[in-house]
Protein backbone atom coordinates (compact mmCIF):
# COMPACT_ATOMS: atom_id res chain seq x y z
CA UNK A 1 0.00 0.00 0.00
CA UNK A 2 1.56 3.42 -1.07
CA UNK A 3 1.87 5.96 1.76
CA UNK A 4 1.35 9.35 1.19
CA UNK A 5 3.95 11.83 2.69
CA UNK A 6 3.32 14.67 3.77
CA UNK A 7 6.50 16.93 2.33
CA UNK A 8 9.10 17.46 5.19
CA UNK A 9 9.02 21.27 3.73
CA UNK A 10 5.75 21.51 4.15
CA UNK A 11 5.25 19.89 7.95
CA UNK A 12 8.64 21.91 8.36
CA UNK A 13 7.11 25.43 7.73
CA UNK A 14 3.46 24.59 9.19
CA UNK A 15 4.94 23.92 12.79
CA UNK A 16 7.63 26.97 12.56
CA UNK A 17 4.93 29.24 11.71
CA UNK A 18 2.34 27.97 14.71
CA UNK A 19 5.72 28.55 17.22
CA UNK A 20 6.70 31.87 15.77
CA UNK A 21 2.97 32.95 15.71
CA UNK A 22 1.88 32.07 19.21
CA UNK A 23 2.36 33.55 22.59
CA UNK A 24 5.13 31.97 23.92
CA UNK A 25 3.51 30.26 26.91
CA UNK A 26 1.34 29.13 25.30
CA UNK A 27 1.45 25.10 24.57
CA UNK A 28 1.95 24.57 20.70
CA UNK A 29 -0.82 22.05 19.44
CA UNK A 30 -0.01 18.43 19.18
CA UNK A 31 0.91 18.05 15.64
CA UNK A 32 0.70 14.14 15.48
CA UNK A 33 -2.61 14.45 14.62
CA UNK A 34 -3.87 17.36 11.49
CA UNK A 35 -7.47 17.73 10.02
CA UNK A 36 -7.54 19.13 7.08
CA UNK A 37 -11.48 19.83 6.48
CA UNK A 38 -13.67 22.92 6.35
CA UNK A 39 -16.28 24.70 9.14
CA UNK A 40 -19.18 24.29 6.84
CA UNK A 41 -18.78 20.36 6.43
CA UNK A 42 -20.67 17.94 7.81
CA UNK A 43 -18.53 15.29 7.08
CA UNK A 44 -15.39 16.80 8.89
CA UNK A 45 -17.72 17.76 11.88
CA UNK A 46 -18.15 13.95 12.23
CA UNK A 47 -14.38 13.87 12.52
CA UNK A 48 -14.09 16.44 15.05
CA UNK A 49 -16.57 15.03 16.93
CA UNK A 50 -14.80 11.91 17.32
CA UNK A 51 -11.01 13.41 17.94
CA UNK A 52 -13.38 15.46 20.35
CA UNK A 53 -14.86 12.26 21.97
CA UNK A 54 -11.40 11.13 22.72
CA UNK A 55 -9.69 13.94 23.96
CA UNK A 56 -7.72 14.52 21.23
CA UNK A 57 -5.43 17.70 20.59
CA UNK A 58 -5.49 18.26 16.71
CA UNK A 59 -4.44 21.06 14.30
CA UNK A 60 -7.12 21.86 12.37
CA UNK A 61 -6.11 23.06 8.93
CA UNK A 62 -9.27 24.75 7.26
CA UNK A 63 -9.51 24.55 3.09
CA UNK A 64 -10.93 27.27 1.43
CA UNK A 65 -13.67 26.61 -0.89
CA UNK A 66 -12.16 28.17 -3.78
CA UNK A 67 -8.62 26.81 -3.85
CA UNK A 68 -7.55 23.00 -2.86
CA UNK A 69 -4.15 23.14 -1.19
CA UNK A 70 -1.43 21.06 -2.19
CA UNK A 71 -1.57 19.42 1.47
CA UNK A 72 -4.99 18.47 0.32
CA UNK A 73 -4.28 16.95 -2.84
CA UNK A 74 -1.28 15.27 -1.69
CA UNK A 75 -3.18 13.49 1.02
CA UNK A 76 -6.12 12.66 -0.94
CA UNK A 77 -4.89 12.19 -4.86
CA UNK A 78 -8.26 9.64 -4.80
CA UNK A 79 -10.98 12.29 -4.71
CA UNK A 80 -8.93 15.63 -3.70
CA UNK A 81 -11.70 16.37 -1.20
CA UNK A 82 -11.87 16.19 2.85
CA UNK A 83 -12.12 15.68 5.41
CA UNK A 84 -8.58 14.18 5.82
CA UNK A 85 -6.70 12.99 9.03
CA UNK A 86 -3.59 13.19 8.84
CA UNK A 87 -1.73 10.76 11.82
CA UNK A 88 1.72 10.54 11.96
CA UNK A 89 2.57 11.69 8.80
CA UNK A 90 -0.47 9.06 7.59
CA UNK A 91 -3.68 10.55 5.91
CA UNK A 92 -6.75 8.94 5.83
CA UNK A 93 -9.87 9.76 3.97
CA UNK A 94 -13.46 9.18 4.07
CA UNK A 95 -15.55 10.43 7.35
CA UNK A 96 -16.52 7.27 8.53
CA UNK A 97 -13.46 5.48 7.41
CA UNK A 98 -11.80 7.88 9.81
CA UNK A 99 -14.17 7.96 12.51
CA UNK A 100 -13.77 3.66 12.87
CA UNK A 101 -9.70 4.65 12.90
CA UNK A 102 -10.08 7.14 15.50
CA UNK A 103 -12.22 4.20 17.64
CA UNK A 104 -9.55 2.17 16.37
CA UNK A 105 -6.51 3.97 17.09
CA UNK A 106 -7.87 5.15 20.62
CA UNK A 107 -9.61 2.46 21.86
CA UNK A 108 -10.10 3.94 25.73
CA UNK A 109 -14.20 4.78 26.40
CA UNK A 110 -16.33 6.13 25.28
CA UNK A 111 -16.91 3.60 22.64
CA UNK A 112 -17.97 4.73 19.10
CA UNK A 113 -18.92 1.89 17.74
CA UNK A 114 -21.01 -0.56 19.81
CA UNK A 115 -19.29 -3.79 20.94
CA UNK A 116 -21.36 -6.19 19.83
CA UNK A 117 -21.03 -7.41 16.11
CA UNK A 118 -25.16 -7.25 15.48
CA UNK A 119 -24.94 -3.60 17.29
CA UNK A 120 -21.98 -2.48 15.07
CA UNK A 121 -23.35 -3.57 11.42
CA UNK A 122 -26.79 -1.59 12.34
CA UNK A 123 -24.62 1.22 13.12
CA UNK A 124 -22.42 0.95 9.85
CA UNK A 125 -25.93 0.53 8.32
CA UNK A 126 -27.57 3.24 9.11
CA UNK A 127 -24.45 5.43 8.89
CA UNK A 128 -24.11 4.03 5.12
CA UNK A 129 -28.01 4.48 4.92
CA UNK A 130 -27.16 8.24 6.01
CA UNK A 131 -24.58 8.90 3.26
CA UNK A 132 -26.45 7.46 0.28
CA UNK A 133 -29.90 9.46 1.26
CA UNK A 134 -29.17 12.80 3.50
CA UNK A 135 -26.80 14.96 1.33
CA UNK A 136 -26.50 13.78 -2.08
CA UNK A 137 -30.88 14.96 -1.69
CA UNK A 138 -30.14 18.07 -0.33
CA UNK A 139 -27.22 18.46 -3.19
CA UNK A 140 -30.43 18.51 -5.58
CA UNK A 141 -32.64 20.75 -3.45
CA UNK A 142 -29.88 23.62 -3.65
CA UNK A 143 -29.32 22.74 -7.24
CA UNK A 144 -32.58 22.70 -8.68
CA UNK A 145 -34.88 25.75 -9.51
CA UNK A 146 -38.33 24.46 -10.12
CA UNK A 147 -40.52 23.58 -7.10
CA UNK A 148 -41.96 20.50 -8.58
CA UNK A 149 -37.90 19.08 -9.12
CA UNK A 150 -37.12 19.64 -5.53
CA UNK A 151 -40.01 17.72 -4.57
CA UNK A 152 -38.73 14.56 -4.76
CA UNK A 153 -35.73 14.98 -3.08
CA UNK A 154 -38.00 16.60 -0.04
CA UNK A 155 -39.65 13.36 -0.18
CA UNK A 156 -36.28 11.36 0.30
CA UNK A 157 -35.47 13.87 3.45
CA UNK A 158 -39.21 12.94 4.80
CA UNK A 159 -38.16 9.19 4.25
CA UNK A 160 -34.97 9.63 6.13
CA UNK A 161 -36.55 11.35 8.55
CA UNK A 162 -38.98 8.25 9.40
CA UNK A 163 -36.60 5.65 9.05
CA UNK A 164 -34.58 7.80 11.78
CA UNK A 165 -37.11 8.05 13.98
CA UNK A 166 -38.09 4.08 13.92
CA UNK A 167 -34.16 3.32 13.96
CA UNK A 168 -33.60 5.49 17.26
CA UNK A 169 -36.81 3.46 19.04
CA UNK A 170 -34.90 0.26 18.14
CA UNK A 171 -31.12 1.77 18.55
CA UNK A 172 -31.18 3.73 21.62
CA UNK A 173 -33.42 1.27 23.77
CA UNK A 174 -34.29 3.80 26.29
CA UNK A 175 -32.00 5.73 25.98
CA UNK A 176 -30.83 9.59 25.10
CA UNK A 177 -29.03 8.44 21.73
CA UNK A 178 -28.49 6.02 19.33
CA UNK A 179 -25.48 4.55 20.83
CA UNK A 180 -27.30 4.17 24.04
CA UNK A 181 -26.07 6.91 27.14
CA UNK A 182 -23.25 8.06 25.05
CA UNK A 183 -22.72 9.73 21.25
CA UNK A 184 -22.03 7.18 19.11
CA UNK A 185 -21.70 6.17 15.06
CA UNK A 186 -25.38 6.53 14.19
CA UNK A 187 -25.33 10.34 16.26
CA UNK A 188 -22.22 11.21 14.65
CA UNK A 189 -22.76 10.07 10.98
CA UNK A 190 -26.51 11.83 11.39
CA UNK A 191 -26.14 14.64 13.77
CA UNK A 192 -23.40 15.89 12.02
CA UNK A 193 -26.03 16.90 9.32
CA UNK A 194 -28.22 19.31 11.68
CA UNK A 195 -26.76 22.34 10.51
CA UNK A 196 -27.41 21.64 6.85
CA UNK A 197 -30.72 20.11 7.50
CA UNK A 198 -31.61 24.12 9.48
CA UNK A 199 -30.32 25.71 6.62
CA UNK A 200 -32.93 24.21 4.13
CA UNK A 201 -35.30 24.72 6.40
CA UNK A 202 -34.34 28.81 6.36
CA UNK A 203 -33.90 28.73 2.87
CA UNK A 204 -36.47 26.77 1.55
CA UNK A 205 -39.06 28.18 4.64
CA UNK A 206 -40.11 24.73 5.19
CA UNK A 207 -40.06 23.10 8.66
CA UNK A 208 -38.86 19.66 8.30
CA UNK A 209 -37.73 17.97 11.63
CA UNK A 210 -41.54 18.60 12.90
CA UNK A 211 -42.02 17.69 16.73
CA UNK A 212 -45.30 16.23 16.13
CA UNK A 213 -43.92 13.68 13.37
CA UNK A 214 -40.87 13.26 15.21
CA UNK A 215 -41.31 13.42 18.28
CA UNK A 216 -38.31 11.10 19.46
CA UNK A 217 -35.80 13.01 16.76
CA UNK A 218 -36.66 16.33 18.13
CA UNK A 219 -35.51 15.61 21.39
CA UNK A 220 -32.77 13.59 20.15
CA UNK A 221 -31.28 16.50 18.34
CA UNK A 222 -31.68 18.88 21.28
CA UNK A 223 -29.49 16.42 23.20
CA UNK A 224 -27.00 15.87 20.26
CA UNK A 225 -26.17 19.71 19.75
CA UNK A 226 -25.18 20.32 23.65
CA UNK A 227 -23.07 17.16 23.83
CA UNK A 228 -19.49 18.51 25.65
CA UNK A 229 -18.56 16.40 22.28
CA UNK A 230 -20.12 18.78 19.28
CA UNK A 231 -20.95 21.60 21.48
CA UNK A 232 -19.91 24.52 19.30
CA UNK A 233 -19.18 22.19 15.87
CA UNK A 234 -22.45 22.67 14.42
CA UNK A 235 -22.47 25.82 12.11
CA UNK A 236 -25.27 27.97 12.00
CA UNK A 237 -28.29 27.83 9.43
CA UNK A 238 -27.75 31.51 8.30
CA UNK A 239 -24.30 31.28 7.97
CA UNK A 240 -24.87 28.10 5.89
CA UNK A 241 -27.22 29.64 3.63
CA UNK A 242 -25.23 32.30 3.25
CA UNK A 243 -21.80 29.80 2.22
CA UNK A 244 -24.73 27.67 0.03
CA UNK A 245 -25.34 31.16 -2.40
CA UNK A 246 -21.29 30.30 -3.70
CA UNK A 247 -21.43 27.42 -3.76
CA UNK A 248 -21.72 25.04 -7.13
CA UNK A 249 -24.53 22.96 -6.28
CA UNK A 250 -24.97 21.06 -9.87
CA UNK A 251 -21.13 20.50 -9.67
CA UNK A 252 -21.35 19.00 -6.28
CA UNK A 253 -24.48 16.60 -7.46
CA UNK A 254 -21.97 14.50 -9.94
CA UNK A 255 -19.64 13.76 -7.20
CA UNK A 256 -20.49 10.90 -5.26
CA UNK B 1 -26.83 -24.51 20.11
CA UNK B 2 -25.36 -24.70 16.18
CA UNK B 3 -25.21 -21.46 14.45
CA UNK B 4 -28.53 -20.82 12.16
CA UNK B 5 -26.85 -18.95 8.87
CA UNK B 6 -29.31 -18.31 6.10
CA UNK B 7 -27.92 -16.25 2.73
CA UNK B 8 -30.86 -14.38 1.07
CA UNK B 9 -28.97 -13.89 -2.67
CA UNK B 10 -29.55 -13.95 -6.85
CA UNK B 11 -27.00 -16.14 -8.43
CA UNK B 12 -25.23 -12.98 -10.83
CA UNK B 13 -25.31 -10.42 -7.70
CA UNK B 14 -21.13 -9.31 -7.36
CA UNK B 15 -22.08 -8.26 -4.00
CA UNK B 16 -23.46 -11.35 -3.20
CA UNK B 17 -20.63 -13.29 -4.08
CA UNK B 18 -18.92 -11.15 -1.26
CA UNK B 19 -20.26 -12.92 1.20
CA UNK B 20 -20.14 -16.69 -0.25
CA UNK B 21 -16.36 -15.80 -0.61
CA UNK B 22 -16.31 -14.61 3.25
CA UNK B 23 -18.67 -17.38 4.42
CA UNK B 24 -16.08 -20.04 2.48
CA UNK B 25 -13.06 -18.35 3.87
CA UNK B 26 -14.39 -19.02 7.16
CA UNK B 27 -15.53 -22.47 7.04
CA UNK B 28 -19.85 -21.16 7.61
CA UNK B 29 -21.93 -23.88 6.96
CA UNK B 30 -25.07 -21.62 5.56
CA UNK B 31 -28.51 -22.41 3.85
CA UNK B 32 -28.51 -20.71 0.10
CA UNK B 33 -31.51 -19.05 -0.86
CA UNK B 34 -32.45 -17.89 -4.47
CA UNK B 35 -34.37 -14.66 -4.86
CA UNK B 36 -36.64 -14.38 -7.75
CA UNK B 37 -35.78 -10.37 -7.59
CA UNK B 38 -39.06 -9.84 -9.50
CA UNK B 39 -40.82 -11.51 -6.94
CA UNK B 40 -39.69 -11.18 -3.97
CA UNK B 41 -39.97 -13.49 -1.17
CA UNK B 42 -41.80 -12.42 2.08
CA UNK B 43 -38.79 -13.39 4.12
CA UNK B 44 -36.24 -10.68 2.07
CA UNK B 45 -39.15 -8.39 2.14
CA UNK B 46 -39.55 -8.53 6.19
CA UNK B 47 -35.73 -8.53 6.35
CA UNK B 48 -34.79 -5.70 4.23
CA UNK B 49 -37.27 -3.52 4.18
CA UNK B 50 -35.12 -0.32 3.92
CA UNK B 51 -33.51 -1.17 0.65
CA UNK B 52 -35.58 -4.78 -0.24
CA UNK B 53 -32.56 -5.88 -1.73
CA UNK B 54 -30.07 -8.99 -1.75
CA UNK B 55 -27.84 -9.92 -0.28
CA UNK B 56 -29.37 -10.41 2.89
CA UNK B 57 -27.40 -12.90 5.84
CA UNK B 58 -29.73 -14.11 8.24
CA UNK B 59 -27.79 -15.38 11.57
CA UNK B 60 -30.30 -16.93 14.32
CA UNK B 61 -33.21 -15.06 12.78
CA UNK B 62 -31.13 -11.74 12.78
CA UNK B 63 -31.05 -9.90 9.18
CA UNK B 64 -27.51 -7.88 8.14
CA UNK B 65 -28.16 -6.15 4.99
CA UNK B 66 -25.21 -4.18 2.20
CA UNK B 67 -22.61 -6.22 1.62
CA UNK B 68 -19.02 -4.72 2.92
CA UNK B 69 -21.36 -4.43 6.72
CA UNK B 70 -22.41 -8.21 5.98
CA UNK B 71 -18.54 -8.99 5.15
CA UNK B 72 -17.50 -7.13 8.57
CA UNK B 73 -20.24 -9.08 10.88
CA UNK B 74 -18.59 -12.11 9.39
CA UNK B 75 -15.25 -11.03 10.22
CA UNK B 76 -16.45 -9.53 13.96
CA UNK B 77 -18.38 -13.22 14.93
CA UNK B 78 -15.87 -16.20 13.16
CA UNK B 79 -13.16 -13.97 14.21
CA UNK B 80 -11.27 -16.88 15.51
CA UNK B 81 -10.07 -18.05 11.57
CA UNK B 82 -8.64 -16.41 8.85
CA UNK B 83 -8.71 -12.85 9.31
CA UNK B 84 -10.37 -10.67 6.22
CA UNK B 85 -8.75 -7.05 8.03
CA UNK B 86 -5.49 -6.36 9.11
CA UNK B 87 -5.19 -6.37 12.98
CA UNK B 88 -3.46 -2.94 12.23
CA UNK B 89 -5.79 0.13 12.53
CA UNK B 90 -4.38 2.02 9.79
CA UNK B 91 -4.33 -0.89 7.28
CA UNK B 92 -8.19 -1.68 8.58
CA UNK B 93 -8.53 2.16 7.43
CA UNK B 94 -6.74 1.68 4.11
CA UNK B 95 -8.67 -1.57 3.31
CA UNK B 96 -12.22 -0.03 3.87
CA UNK B 97 -11.01 3.01 1.91
CA UNK B 98 -10.40 0.69 -1.17
CA UNK B 99 -13.65 -1.30 -0.48
CA UNK B 100 -15.65 2.07 -0.58
CA UNK B 101 -13.79 2.91 -3.55
CA UNK B 102 -14.54 -0.48 -5.49
CA UNK B 103 -18.30 0.13 -4.30
CA UNK B 104 -18.49 3.88 -5.41
CA UNK B 105 -16.60 3.07 -9.00
CA UNK B 106 -16.42 -0.51 -10.30
CA UNK B 107 -20.21 -1.40 -10.42
CA UNK B 108 -21.68 2.06 -11.00
CA UNK B 109 -19.08 2.07 -14.34
CA UNK B 110 -19.25 -1.34 -15.01
CA UNK B 111 -23.05 -1.01 -15.30
CA UNK B 112 -22.71 2.24 -17.65
CA UNK B 113 -20.50 0.32 -19.85
CA UNK B 114 -23.04 -2.68 -20.26
CA UNK B 115 -26.27 0.32 -20.21
CA UNK B 116 -24.74 3.23 -22.57
CA UNK B 117 -23.82 3.29 -25.79
CA UNK B 118 -21.56 6.23 -27.73
CA UNK B 119 -20.14 9.24 -26.03
CA UNK B 120 -21.34 7.54 -22.28
CA UNK B 121 -19.87 4.44 -22.72
CA UNK B 122 -16.68 5.98 -24.02
CA UNK B 123 -16.09 7.72 -21.07
CA UNK B 124 -17.35 4.82 -18.52
CA UNK B 125 -15.24 2.54 -20.73
CA UNK B 126 -11.81 5.39 -19.70
CA UNK B 127 -12.75 5.75 -16.33
CA UNK B 128 -13.05 1.90 -15.26
CA UNK B 129 -10.00 1.18 -17.18
CA UNK B 130 -8.36 4.19 -14.64
CA UNK B 131 -10.05 2.43 -11.74
CA UNK B 132 -8.80 -0.47 -12.36
CA UNK B 133 -5.42 0.83 -12.80
CA UNK B 134 -5.55 2.23 -9.57
CA UNK B 135 -6.47 -0.79 -7.66
CA UNK B 136 -3.19 -2.44 -9.95
CA UNK B 137 -1.09 0.53 -8.45
CA UNK B 138 -2.33 0.06 -4.77
CA UNK B 139 -2.18 -4.28 -5.36
CA UNK B 140 1.39 -3.38 -6.02
CA UNK B 141 4.02 -6.40 -5.78
CA UNK B 142 1.80 -7.92 -3.45
CA UNK B 143 0.07 -11.50 -4.04
CA UNK B 144 -3.59 -10.35 -2.62
CA UNK B 145 -4.69 -6.77 -1.60
CA UNK B 146 -4.72 -8.59 1.92
CA UNK B 147 -1.54 -9.95 1.53
CA UNK B 148 -0.63 -13.31 1.56
CA UNK B 149 -4.39 -14.18 1.87
CA UNK B 150 -7.55 -12.71 0.21
CA UNK B 151 -8.98 -10.04 2.50
CA UNK B 152 -11.24 -7.33 2.84
CA UNK B 153 -10.15 -5.94 -1.07
CA UNK B 154 -9.87 -8.92 -2.54
CA UNK B 155 -13.45 -9.79 -1.68
CA UNK B 156 -14.93 -6.75 -2.84
CA UNK B 157 -13.30 -6.80 -5.90
CA UNK B 158 -12.93 -9.86 -7.47
CA UNK B 159 -16.65 -10.92 -7.92
CA UNK B 160 -16.96 -7.97 -10.64
CA UNK B 161 -14.68 -10.33 -12.55
CA UNK B 162 -17.63 -12.60 -13.60
CA UNK B 163 -19.05 -9.48 -15.25
CA UNK B 164 -15.83 -8.63 -17.55
CA UNK B 165 -16.95 -10.69 -20.47
CA UNK B 166 -20.50 -8.80 -20.39
CA UNK B 167 -18.52 -5.39 -19.99
CA UNK B 168 -15.87 -6.24 -22.66
CA UNK B 169 -18.51 -7.47 -25.25
CA UNK B 170 -21.00 -4.52 -25.05
CA UNK B 171 -17.88 -2.42 -24.49
CA UNK B 172 -16.43 -3.70 -27.52
CA UNK B 173 -12.39 -3.25 -25.18
CA UNK B 174 -10.10 -5.93 -23.94
CA UNK B 175 -9.86 -5.63 -20.37
CA UNK B 176 -6.83 -7.89 -19.73
CA UNK B 177 -4.80 -5.61 -22.75
CA UNK B 178 -5.36 -2.78 -20.83
CA UNK B 179 -5.34 -4.25 -17.11
CA UNK B 180 -2.78 -7.16 -17.37
CA UNK B 181 -1.57 -7.07 -13.18
CA UNK B 182 -5.65 -7.02 -12.61
CA UNK B 183 -5.92 -10.22 -14.56
CA UNK B 184 -2.65 -11.78 -13.41
CA UNK B 185 -4.45 -10.75 -9.94
CA UNK B 186 -7.87 -12.35 -10.73
CA UNK B 187 -6.50 -16.03 -11.76
CA UNK B 188 -4.53 -15.49 -8.63
CA UNK B 189 -7.65 -15.18 -6.52
CA UNK B 190 -9.42 -17.83 -8.71
CA UNK B 191 -6.94 -20.42 -7.41
CA UNK B 192 -8.58 -20.43 -4.25
CA UNK B 193 -11.52 -22.88 -3.51
CA UNK B 194 -13.01 -20.37 -1.61
CA UNK B 195 -13.37 -17.96 -4.30
CA UNK B 196 -13.83 -20.63 -7.25
CA UNK B 197 -16.73 -22.19 -5.83
CA UNK B 198 -18.18 -18.73 -4.58
CA UNK B 199 -17.99 -17.65 -8.37
CA UNK B 200 -20.50 -18.47 -11.29
CA UNK B 201 -19.21 -19.22 -15.14
CA UNK B 202 -18.69 -15.66 -16.56
CA UNK B 203 -20.30 -16.81 -19.94
CA UNK B 204 -23.17 -17.29 -17.85
CA UNK B 205 -23.33 -14.46 -16.25
CA UNK B 206 -23.23 -12.84 -20.31
CA UNK B 207 -25.88 -14.58 -21.23
CA UNK B 208 -27.98 -13.09 -17.84
CA UNK B 209 -27.02 -9.71 -19.24
CA UNK B 210 -27.76 -10.42 -22.54
CA UNK B 211 -31.47 -11.32 -21.38
CA UNK B 212 -31.75 -8.15 -19.05
CA UNK B 213 -30.76 -5.76 -21.60
CA UNK B 214 -33.18 -7.16 -23.96
CA UNK B 215 -35.84 -7.17 -21.26
CA UNK B 216 -34.96 -3.50 -21.04
CA UNK B 217 -35.19 -2.63 -24.03
CA UNK B 218 -31.34 -1.57 -25.22
CA UNK B 219 -30.41 -3.17 -28.71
Amino acid sequence: MSMVKVPLVTRMSMQFNKRTNSNPICMVKSSEVKLIGKWSSSYTIRVKIALNMKSLEYENIEETLKHKSDLLLHSNPVYARIPVLIHRDRPISESLVIVEYIDETWPTPPSILPSHPYDRALARFWATYIDDKWFPSMKCIFAFEAEEERKPYFEVLEEVLERMEDAFGKCSKGEPFFGGDTIGFIDIAFGSFLGWLSAVEQKFERKLLIEAKFPALVKWAERFAVDPAVKGLIPEADKLVELSKSIKWRAAIEKK
Amino acid sequence: MADEVVLLDFWPSPFGMRIRIALAEKGIKYEYKEEDLRNKSPLLLQSNPVHKKIPVLIHNGKPICESLIVVQYIEDVWSNRNPLLPSDPYHRAQARFWADYVDKKVYDLGRKIWTSKGEEQEAAKKEFVEALKLLEEQLGDKTYFGGDNVGFVDIALVPFYTWFKAYETFGNFNIESECPKFIAWVKRCLQKESVSKSLPDPHKVYEFVVEIRKRIGIE
